[in-house]
C-alpha cells in the first residue's frame, strides 16, 4: 500500500482501519472508508487532476463541495462511464476507476496546453470573431473547436442502471442537514408535523462534520449530531433523505430531488441507482448554507490553490491536508479558523496574508497567539509553479488596493488558500423566481421577498446570518413556526445553543487582487475556472460593450457549464461593476435555474424506457397476425398488422397480392383500431348537427352517414361514419389516431359551450373488435356464417347496419366501405373476435379469402380516392378543398366552422384542391411529399404549387397512382405538371382523385 | 409544477391536467355570425389576451375526472388566484 503522504496522523471521520483501493488515470491508490475522491487524491499528494476547458492549464482541486469547478473526472468504465463528476462529491468505494478529462495524450503532458501559450490570441469572443466567415464556415470549424475545448465524454452504450421515481408530500420540507436544518427538522418533528429532511452529503451534519472543537448544549458537536439523527429516526412522521440533492424548486412548493442510492457502492450494487423525488411541501425551509468565494489573484489557478474553507473540511473531516506548507490570503476573519485547524493538525502555515490592515478580531488574535505570521494590508501578487504551487510573492497594497508597493517577499509553499467572503446558497430561492438583493454588510446576495404562492424561508447562512448559535436558533424557530402553521403547535424542547462566535471585523472587498503588472498583461486572474474566464476577459467584454450581466455571461461563457458559476458569478459581477463604476446590484445578477447540480438523464426517464415508454395497444386479433407472420405498423399506440408476406414474398409482392385479391374476390381486414364513440341522450342528434358539417336530424335509426368534422376555423379535423342506433343513440367512428382528440373535442364543446344539452359520450373503441370483409365475394362468404338476417342488397343496403349473429356470436354489421368495394364491417365483442375471424377464413377459403394489412388498406382506399385525415389534410384544408362541397349542410343553421367557410379566403376558388396525379411514365411511383411545380428551373427555388399526399403502385389500375393538393387543382384537369426530386424531373398529369373508373363497383 | 384544485376532485399535480385556452370567449350566436365581418370573426377565432398578470383560462382534468373548469392564474408568479366551474362568472379581483 502506497503511503498517503498528506494524511494527517489522527482525526477526521474516515476509518483508517478500512483502506479502499481506487485508480486515477490508470494508477492505483488507496484511501479510507469515508473518503471522497478529492480527499483521497489529496491524501496521496495528487494535486494535478485536470486540464482547463480552453487553455488546457493544469488544474487542481479547489473546493470540497458541489461548487467544484476544476476537479471534474470521468468515473466508471464501459456502459457505466459517467463524465464531469465533481471529485469532492464522488464517494470512494473499492475498485472505483476514475480518469481525468480534457487532456491528450496525458494529464501530465497535454498537447492542448499550447493554447495556454497562445492565450493572448484567443480571448473571449475569439471564436465568434474568427470563425464567422464565410457565412457557413462555423458548421465546418465547429467540430474541430469542440474537440479542442471540452468536458468529458459520456458512454455511448445503453445505460445499464435502473432508476426509480416517487412522489412525496409533507408539511415541512427542510433542505440542508447542517446545524440549522437539523434544528428545524427536530423542532417541526417534535411538534408532530410530517417532515422531510434532505441533505446532499452521505451523512447529516453539514458544517458540523468539519468542526474541530465546538460544542452544542455543552456536548461536542458530533455527539449532538448523533443524538439528533437518533431522535429524527425515532419520529414516524419524519423522513430523512441523505445523499439527496434538492436540485429544483418548482411551482407551488414542489421540489425535485435526486437520491443517490448506490453511487457510493458502484456497479456491483443491486437495486435502483438513483431515485427521483418530487415532493410537494406545505412549507419549505431552505437551510442550504453558504459557499465561499475565492479571491481573484494572479495565477490563482495553479494546482494547490484552494478555498480556505475547503482545506478546513479536508483536514478536519477527512484527516488530510492539501499540502505541507500553506499560505492563506483572506479578506475576512473566517480563513483564520483554517489556519488554526491546519496548525492544530501539524500542518505548517507559513503566513496569513490579509488584504485588510491590522486585523484584530478574535480569530486573528488566536492565530497570532499560536505564532502564525499575519502579513496585513498585503496581497499575493504572483503564484509560481506550473503543475504545483512552488512559491508566492507578497507585496503591500496601495491605500485604494488597486496596486502594490514596496519590495516583494518570496514565500515557499505548495498550497495557497484564499477566502473572499461568503455567498449564501440562494439557488433554490432564486429558482422560485424570487429576487435576490445585495447586502452591503456581507458583500453578497441574500434572498429577497419570497414569491407569492411559494411558502419558503431561507434561514441562517443561507440568508447571510452566520454563526453556529444563530443557525441553531433560527433553525429551531423556523421549524416550530412552520409546524405551527399547519396545526402542530406543541413544540417540545428549547432551541439548542452554542457558545458565542469570536468577535469579528468586516471583510474588505478587493475584487481584483492586484499584481505587479496590470491585469491581463502577464499572469492570469481567473474568475471562472471552469470556463477559463479571467478578469481580463471581463475587461474585454466591458470594452466591447457587453455590459449587461446576460451579455457578459454569453460573451465570456462565465457562469456556464457544470458548476453554473457557484464560485465565480459574484466576483465577475463585482469586477464589471467596478469597470462600469456602478454598484454591484446595478449590474444585476443572473437568475439561477434548475438543476442546482447536474442530474443524470436516466433518473428523469426512470422506468419509462423501452417497452415501458408508452403503452402498446394490441387488437383482439393480434395473435393471429403474429402467427401469420405480419410485421406491425405503429399508428399512435396501436400496433396494426402491416401486411402478411407469404414465403419468399417481398413487402411489395405481398401488398400487390392483397390489393388484387381484395378487389377481385374478397379480403379480410382487422379494423379494430377504428375510434368508436357511443353517443346517447335526447340532444345527441342536435349535437352531431353542431360538430359535423352535414345534417343528422333526419337520419333514421338503422342508417349510417359519412361526415366531416371541422375546427371553428373551418379546417377538416376528423372524419368518419356515424350510425343511428335509436332515436337518442348514435355510434360514431373516428380515425384511428384521432379517437382521443375527438372525444376531448366533443366533451369540451359540450361542457364549455352547450352544457345545457343532454348528451353523453363514451369511448367504446376497445369494446368492439372490427373485422372488415371487402370485395365482390364478401357477401358470399358472409352468407355462409351469418344468422338471423337477410344480407341481400335489397334487405341490407349500403350505409345501413343490422344486428345479427355470425358464427354464433352476437355481431353488429355495418354496410360501410373504405375500399369502394362491397363491404361488411363486423363489430364483435373483442373476446369473440378470433372465433369470428377464423369462421370467416374457413368460409372464405373457396373464394381465396385474403387477409390484408394497413398498407393494402391504404392502396385500396386511394384507388377510389378516399382521403385520410392527416395524410391528405394538414389543418389547412376545408371539406370544399377536398372536393366535398356536397357534404356541407346548406340548409343547416349552424355548425362548428360554418362561419369560417364564408370567409373571403376560404371562399376562394383557387385554393389548394385535392386532385389525382398520373405520372407520364406509369411505372414511376412518386414519393409522398414531393413538391409540384408548373415551370421547371435549373435549380431551386422554383414556384411550388402543391405536393403529393399519397402515392402507391396500384395493381388494379396497373400503374402508379397519386393524390396531391395543388393550387387551383380542380381547374387544371389534364394539365401537365412537374415534380423535381432526387436529381430528376417527373412529369405528371392532373386528374380526378379516383383511379378505377371501370370495373369495380363504386361503394359496393 | 402547479398545484391545481380541480373543483370536482381537489388539489392535484399539474401533470394530471391539460391547458385549454383563454376562458370566457363567447361563441357568436348564429345571428351575430350572419352580421359580423370577417375581421370580427377572425378576432373571435384567433385573437387572445396575453396579460402580464392574472389570466382567466380554462383547463381540463384530462387524467382525472375529464371535467373542464376555469382558472384565474397569474402569468408572472404562476399563482392560482381562483378555480371555478364552467358557467360561473370571472371573479372580480382586488388590485394587487
Amino acid at each position: 500500500m502506497s503511503a498517503q503522504k498528506n494524511r494527517v496522523a489522527t482525526g477526521g471521520r474516515i476509518d483508517r482501519s478500512k483502506p479502499v483501493r481506487f485508480s486515477f488515470d490508470g494508477k492505483t491508490y488507496y484511501g479510507y472508508q469515508g473518503d471522497n475522491l478529492a480527499s483521497a487524491l489529496l491524501a496521496n499528494g495528487v494535486t494535478l487532476v485536470g486540464r482547463s476547458f480552453k487553455y488546457h492549464r493544469p488544474r487542481g482541486i479547489v473546493t470540497a463541495g458541489p461548487e467544484e469547478p476544476n476537479a471534474l473526472v470521468e468515473i466508471g468504465t464501459g456502459a457505466y462511464r459517467e463524465p464531469n463528476t465533481r471529485a469532492p462529491q464522488v464517494e470512494l468505494y473499492d475498485g472505483l476507476v476514475t480518469q481525468s478529462q480534457n487532456r491528450w495524450p496525458s494529464l501530465d503532458f497535454d498537447i492542448g496546453a499550447v493554447n495556454s501559450v497562445m492565450s493572448r490570441f484567443i480571448p473571449s469572443g475569439f471564436y465568434y470573431k474568427t470563425f464567422k466567415w464565410p457565412k457557413d464556415g462555423w458548421l465546418f470549424y465547429e467540430k474541430f473547436i469542440r474537440r479542442a475545448a471540452g468536458l468529458g465524454t459520456g458512454s455511448t452504450e445503453t445505460d445499464p442502471d435502473r432508476y426509480d421515481k416517487v412522489y412525496g408530500h409533507c408539511d415541512v420540507m427542510v433542505v440542508g442537514g447542517g446545524p440549522a436544518g437539523l434544528a428545524a427538522a427536530l423542532a417541526a418533528g417534535r411538534a408532530g408535523a410530517r417532515v422531510v429532511l434532505a441533505d446532499e452529503q452521505s451523512e447529516l451534519g453539514g458544517s458540523l462534520l468539519s468542526e474541530r472543537d465546538r460544542t452544542i448544549d455543552g456536548k461536542p458537536v458530533n455527539e449532538w449530531v448523533e443524538a439528533a439523527k437518533a431522535e429524527l429516526a425515532g419520529m414516524p412522521e419524519v423522513r430523512v433523505l441523505t445523499r439527496t440533492t434538492a436540485f429544483a424548486y418548482l411551482d407551488a412548493n414542489m421540489l425535485s430531488l435526486v437520491e443517490r442510492l448506490t453511487d457510493h457502492i458502484g456497479p456491483t450494487a443491486t437495486g435502483p441507482r438513483q431515485r427521483l423525488w418530487r415532493i410537494r411541501a406545505k412549507e419549505v425551509i431552505l437551510a442550504t448554507g453558504a459557499i465561499e468565494r475565492p479571491l481573484v489573484y494572479s495565477d490563482n489557478d495553479r494546482p494547490g490553490c484552494m478555498l480556505a474553507s475547503a482545506a478546513r473540511i479536508y483536514v478536519n473531516r477527512y484527516g488530510t491536508t492539501p499540502g505541507q506548507r500553506v499560505v492563506i490570503m483572506t479578506n475576512n476573519d473566517t480563513a483564520y479558523q483554517t489556519a488554526l485547524d491546519l496548525t492544530a493538525a501539524g500542518v505548517s502555515v507559513a503566513a496569513v496574508v490579509d488584504l485588510r490592515a491590522n486585523p484584530t478580531g478574535g480569530l486573528p488574535q488566536a492565530a497570532r497567539a499560536k505564532g502564525i505570521e499575519i502579513i496585513d494590508n498585503s496581497a499575493i501578487t504572483q503564484v509560481k509553479g506550473n503543475k504545483q504551487v512552488r512559491e508566492v510573492e507578497v507585496q503591500s497594497l496601495t491605500s485604494d488596493a488597486t496596486g502594490v508597493v514596496g519590495s516583494a517577499r518570496h514565500i515557499y509553499c505548495d498550497t495557497v488558500l484564499s477566502s473572499g467572503g461568503w455567498q449564501p446558497t440562494v439557488h433554490l430561492h432564486s429558482q422560485t423566481r424570487a429576487k435576490v438583493v445585495w447586502d452591503d454588510g456581507i458583500q453578497a446576495f441574500i434572498p429577497g421577498p419570497i414569491m407569492p404562492g411559494q411558502n419558503n424561508r431561507s434561514i441562517s447562512s443561507a440568508r447571510g446570518v452566520f454563526g453556529l448559535d444563530a443557525a441553531l436558533k433560527e433553525g429551531h424557530q423556523a421549524g416550530a413556526e412552520a409546524a405551527a402553521k399547519f396545526g402542530f403547535s406543541n413544540v417540545t424542547g428549547n432551541a439548542p445553543s452554542a457558545e458565542a462566535e469570536p468577535e469579528s471585523q468586516p471583510l474588505r472587498s478587493v475584487w481584483i487582487v492586484p499584481s505587479n503588472v496590470p491585469v491581463g498583461q502577464g499572469g492570469k486572474h481567473f474568475v471562472d475556472y471552469q470556463n477559463d474566464v479571467t478578469a481580463g476577459d471581463v475587461k474585454l467584454a466591458h470594452r466591447e460593450g457587453y455590459l449587461s450581466v446576460e451579455h457578459l455571461k454569453r460573451y465570456t461563457t462565465m457562469g456556464m457549464a457544470t458548476d453554473q458559476g457557484k464560485t465565480s458569478n459574484v466576483n465577475a459581477l463585482a469586477i464589471m461593476a467596478g469597470l462600469k463604476n456602478v454598484s454591484i446590484p446595478e449590474v444585476g445578477t443572473t437568475t439561477f435555474r434548475p438543476p442546482y447540480t447536474p442530474v443524470t438523464f436516466g433518473v428523469f426517464a426512470g422506468p419509462d424506457k423501452g417497452d415501458y415508454l408508452d403503452p402498446i395497444r394490441k387488437t383482439a386479433l393480434h395473435s393471429w397476425h403474429t402467427d401469420h407472420g405480419a410485421p406491425f405498423e405503429c399508428v399512435g399506440q396501436w400496433h396494426r398488422a402491416w401486411y402478411y408476406p407469404k414465403s419468399g414474398e417481398s413487402m411489395h409482392d405481398a401488398v400487390n397480392r392483397e390489393v388484387k385479391a381484395t378487389r377481385d374476390s374478397v379480403g379480410i381486414f382487422d379494423a379494430s383500431t377504428l375510434g368508436k364513440i357511443d353517443i346517447q341522450g335526447p340532444d345527441a342528434a342536435w349535437f352531431l348537427n353542431m360538430v359535423y358539417t352535414n345534417a343528422w336530424t333526419k337520419l333514421e335509426p338503422g342508417k349510417c352517414r359519412y361526415g366531416f368534422m371541422c375546427g371553428e376555423d373551418g379546417m377538416v379535423f376528423d372524419d368518419g361514419v356515424t350510425s343511428r342506433i335509436s332515436e337518442n343513440h348514435f355510434h360514431m367512428t373516428t380515425t384511428t389516431g384521432g379517437a382521443p382528440r375527438v372525444l376531448s373535442w366533443l366533451e369540451e364543446w359540450h361542457q364549455c359551450e352547450w352544457p345545457d344539452k343532454q348528451v353523453y359520450f363514451t369511448s367504446v373503441t376497445e369494446q368492439w373488435a372490427v373485422i372488415a370483409l371487402n370485395g365482390p365475394n364478401a357477401r358470399k362468404v358472409l352468407e355462409k356464417v351469418v344468422e338471423g338476417i337477410d344480407i341481400s342488397e335489397e334487405a341490407f343496403p349500403f350505409m345501413t347496419w343490422r344486428d345479427c349473429k355470425v358464427a354464433g356470436v352476437k355481431t353488429r354489421i355495418f354496410r360501410i366501405s373504405f375500399t369502394g368495394a362491397l363491404s361488411f364491417e363486423l363489430n364483435i365483442p373483442p373476446s369473440y373476435a378470433l372465433q369470428v375471424w377464423r369462421a370467416l377464413m374457413d368460409a372464405g377459403e373457396e373464394f381465396n379469402i385474403t387477409p390484408y394489412g394497413t398498407e393494402a388498406m391504404h392502396v385500396l382506399r386511394a384507388e377510389k380516392g378516399f382521403v385520410i385525415v392527416g395524410q391528405e389534410t394538414d389543418g389547412t384544408m376545408t371539406p370544399q378543398d377536398l372536393g366535398f362541397e356536397w357534404i356541407i349542410g346548406k340548409a343547416k343553421p349552424d355548425f362548428i366552422g360554418r362561419r369560417s367557410h364564408l370567409r373571403s379566403d376560404t371562399k376562394r376558388t383557387d385554393r389548394k384542391h385535392l386532385v389525382g396525379l398520373l405520372t407520364e411514365n406509369p411505372t414511376e411511383v412518386l414519393p409522398e411529399g414531393a413538391q409540384v411545380v408548373e415551370h421547371v428551373k435549373d435549380k431551386p427555388p422554383m414556384t411550388m404549387i402543391g405536393h403529393v399526399t399519397s402515392s402507391y403502385w396500384s395493381p388494379n389500375a396497373g400503374r402508379s397512382i397519386a393524390m396531391a393538393v395543388i393550387k387551383d387543382g380542380r381547374n387544371r384537369m389534364g394539365q401537365t405538371v412537374y415534380l423535381p426530386y432526387e436529381g430528376k424531373v417527373v412529369a405528371a398529369k392532373i386528374s380526378k382523385p379516383t383511379f378505377l373508373e371501370d370495373g369495380a363497383p363504386a361503394n359496393g | 409544477m402547479l398545484l391545481i384544485s380541480c373543483p370536482y376532485c381537489g388539489p392535484r399535480d399539474e401533470h394530471e391536467f391539460a391547458y385549454g385556452h383563454e376562458a370566457h370567449i363567447a361563441r357568436p350566436t348564429l345571428e351575430q355570425q350572419q352580421t359580423m365581418s370577417d375581421a370580427e370573426w377572425a378576432d373571435y377565432l384567433f385573437m387572445r389576451k396575453n396579460p402580464k398578470g392574472v389570466h382567466f383560462e380554462r383547463w381540463v382534468h384530462s387524467r382525472g375526472c375529464r371535467q373542464w373548469f376555469n382558472v384565474a392564474r397569474h402569468t408572472v408568479t404562476h399563482e392560482i388566484v381562483k378555480v371555478y366551474k364552467m358557467g360561473e362568472p370571472a371573479p372580480k379581483l382586488e388590485q394587487k
